[in-house]
């Protein structure tokens, strides 16, 4: 017994040791990090030339977060996560019933969707509701809607499309022009939006079709940025960095109208006060009926020959040309179908804002659509509108915590912090959890009966 | 003549700067397959180290003799960037090694980002100006020939020498190249490969911060968005010039350098920008794996 007990403590103090070890370099490489970086500041003084700020206190906090957080995660951290892990693998695995809110996530979503602009007036009425269901609700939409287009050409195809942005350009661009230009309505001009962006999608696609993986993904990210650099240097007909201002909004249906002005204002007719909250609810509205239907032609789609052939292209390029599919037209399909989706987030996103400038088309915003249709768990439209609302709906809370000027002091914004979380944030949900979210997905082909198919069996872009 | 000429003396420095950063691209990419896409950032933060350092000499010692100064800010950008790019790989590429390849790549792009809002967060996100540094300019034959032209294209060769040196003819390189023909065989040889990646990135991101201070010296101003563009566009150049390969690194540096600069001089300058990524386009659309890039082989 007593030997037991020794070697118990002998592990424990070894294992102590082990972790201030570690702290200690840990500590050592942090100050290397951060000594110039965080130590110093460059500052301009009143002759505008450069001086260096000292903040050594900052680095000595940073260095003690590293010494500290190794520490921990070394001495406490890891072994408890291991004694779990070997606690899990020694007990006999239950098969849990799923509860009967996994097995119709699907439809209290929806209905928690359709109920969530009244509940938001209710909280904070017509003025308060505003952020919440502008900012959070209509803004993750788009992306749900702009990631399920792209999760059609990486997701199911297989071809890493780093230049998706530029659809969702050509989108929004399209309606911003044609509307202002020669005063077409949205209705007419959502579905052009969309065709004109999968025209784009066809166009762009036809040169890439013979590249594969990183060379399709340097070329497409070449074209969205071809056509952002366009945008901003076509001033006479894009007004270039200016943007485009004023564009027309959306009606209900060419029925009631949203403008102020007009005889058939929304307001007016029902006798409403005047606020701006019925636009936004009804653009709510709007996104949320286009995402349903991005949806169902997905599902549909992916149950169709040309769905299977893209999952078939995705695995197997060789094997696929083999069984005789037409991989042409397969890429050109996905290429157009993705674009489409774009394309009518774009004109959506352009009547939502009222205003379109290329400052909302850069690379970053290609990159963090990738980055939810990966978190997401790629094929998995469930899983990519979770993820959509973590990232995005993350990120705008962190606009909301000002509660935080209390503890850092008046001079601290919280949103110059919010990119930079997101990118953490990335790194840490990719590496904790690699095949994202839900990690598994409904198989569109099975045999006798339907089983979820873990997510690592969704390869990705060969091209 | 002296005009072209003149062009294609700035599209060579212009080039030697993209050049060094393709090498880190293609270097990660040919030993473990992943796009670095935080590896623009890492120029941006070389050419920061190289900042403060310069600073920090001004403050001691209140001037210092060019040449030392530029060499102990090259130093010290070394060190620095390496240390995070060694960094960085421990903590959010590998893990992902043995993942799919669409992980590493998206942990990149959101280092990218951390990277650039970090040094805004820290540094500020205004323009950061410098005096120029080196100013004298030679006239060679109606050419006017800056010094820091000169001193980009010269220490640009000889780290590529040094380089090529290392790679070819040292067992460092040769563990380099045994673990990027094949990883498991290169392991079972007695290569510790997790080693040897890791001081892939470390000279990737050494070349990167050489990048970056001379980046600086040139243009006399860095802001914590630059890793953005001249990133892409050394990817750009390791794509064209067949990623993997190290020349074709080089060469691809050299040839956007030259476009860009050819093109601003007798197009628009506006559009300097998309006529290098439309030959990207069109090089690669003719020749799928770049200038100097193996053909893939593939078996079924």
């Amino acid at each position: 017994m007593a030997n037991i007990s020794q070697t118990n403590e002998a592990v424990s103090t070894n294992l102590m040791a082990r972790a201030l070890r570690e702290a200690f370099y840990a500590g050592l490489v942090a100050l290397g990090l951060f000594v110039l970086f965080v130590g110093l500041k460059t500052d301009q003084n009143i002759l505008n030339e450069l001086i260096l700020v000292q903040r050594w206190g900052l680095l000595a906090i940073f260095v003690a977060i590293a010494v500290v957080g190794r520490f921990l995660t070394v001495a406490y951290i890891r072994p408890w996560f291991e004694a779990r892990k070997a606690a899990k693998a020694a007990a006999p695995a239950v098969e849990r019933e799923a509860g009967f809110v996994t097995r119709n996530f699907t439809l209290l979503a929806v209905l928690a969707l359709i109920v969530y602009p009244p509940v938001m007036v209710g909280l904070f009425g017509f003025q308060g509701s505003l952020k919440w269901v502008d900012n959070f609700g209509i803004q993750i939409l788009i992306y749900v809607m702009l990631a399920w287009g792209l999760n059609i050409v990486v997701g199911l195809a297989g071809l890493l499309d780093l230049g998706y942005v530029a659809f969702y350009a050509v989108g929004a661009y399209s309606y911003a022009l044609l509307s202002s230009y020669f005063g077409l309505s949205f209705w007419l001009l959502l579905p052009m939006a969309g065709i004109l962006a999968a025209a784009w999608g066809t166009v762009l696609g036809f040169p890439v079709l013979r590249l594969k993986g990183d060379y399709l993904a340097i070329v497409t990210l070449a074209f969205g940025e071809i056509i952002r650099l366009v945008l901003i240097n076509w001033t006479e007909v894009t007004k270039g960095t200016f943007g485009i201002s004023g564009i027309a909004k959306a009606s209900v249906f060419g029925i009631w109208s949203f403008d102020v002005s007009a005889a058939n204002n929304f307001a007016k007719v029902f006798g409403l006060p005047m606020s701006s909250a019925y636009y936004k609810i009804f653009l709510f509205y709007l996104a949320l009926a286009l995402c349903m239907l991005a949806a169902f032609v997905t599902i549909r789609l992916r149950r169709m020959p040309i769905g299977r052939a893209w999952e078939a292209l995705r695995e197997d390029e060789i094997a696929c040309r083999s069984l005789g599919i037409n991989t042409v037209t397969t890429k050109l399909t996905a290429f157009a179908t993705g674009a489409m989706f774009g394309g009518i987030a774009g004109s959506f996103f352009a009547v939502r804002q009222g205003f379109v400038s290329p400052e909302s088309f850069v690379f970053l915003e290609s990159a963090i659509i990738l980055a939810i249709v990966v978190l997401g768990g790629m094929g998995s439209l469930v899983g990519i509108a979770v993820a959509a609302t973590v990232m995005i709906g993350g990120t705008e809370l962190l606009r909301e915590m000002n509660f935080l000027k209390q503890i850092f002091g008046p001079d601290f914004t919280p949103e110059l912090y919010r990119m930079l979380i997101f990118g953490l944030a990335m790194i840490v949900v990719m590496v904790w959890k690699p095949r994202g979210f839900v990690g598994s997905r409904e198989p569109t082909a099975f045999l006798r009966e339907r089983k979820s198919v873990s997510g690592s069996f969704t390869k990705e872009g060969h091209g | 003549m002296e005009y072209f000429v003149q062009q294609l003396v700035n599209g060579l420095t212009l080039g030697s700067i993209y050049g060094l950063v393709a090498i880190g691209y293609t270097m990660v990419y040919g030993i473990i397959g992943m796009v670095n896409f935080a590896h623009g950032d890492i120029f941006m933060l070389g050419g920061f180290a190289a900042l403060i350092v310069y600073l920090i000499l001004l403050g001691l010692f209140g001037g210092v003799p060019i040449a030392l100064a530029l060499f102990i800010m090259i130093l010290i950008a070394m060190l620095m960037t390496g240390l995070w790019n060694w960094v960085i790989e421990k903590m959010a590429y590998r893990p992902l090694r043995g993942s799919f390849r669409l992980a590493p790549l998206i942990t990149a792009i959101g280092m990218s980002i951390a990277l650039s809002n970090f040094i805004q967060v820290t540094q500020g996100p205004r323009n950061k100006p410098v005096p120029p540094l080196v100013s004298s300019v030679y006239d060679v034959f109606g050419i006017a020939i800056s010094l820091k032209q000169i001193i980009i294209v010269l220490v640009t060769a000889i780290l590529l020498t040094i380089f090529w040196y290392i790679v070819n003819h040292t067992p460092l390189g040769r563990a380099q190249r045994a673990t990027e023909q094949d990883r498991k065989m290169a392991a079972l040889l007695g290569i510790d490969v997790d080693k040897t990646i890791s001081i892939t990135f470390v000279m990737g991101a050494a070349l990167a911060a050489v990048a970056g201070t001379m980046y600086l010296m040139y243009y006399g101003v860095i802001v914590f968005t630059d890793g953005f563009t001249p990133g892409v566009k050394a990817f750009t150049a390791a794509v064209l010039g067949g990623i993997g390969s190290l020349p074709g690194a080089v060469l691809g540096g050299l040839m956007i350098g030259l476009i860009e600069s050819l093109w601003s001089a007798y197009f628009t300058i506006d559009y300097k920008d998309v006529a290098t990524f439309s030959i990207l386009a069109i090089v690669l659309i003719f020749k799928p794996s770049g200038i100097l890039g193996r053909p893939e082989v593939e078996k079924v």
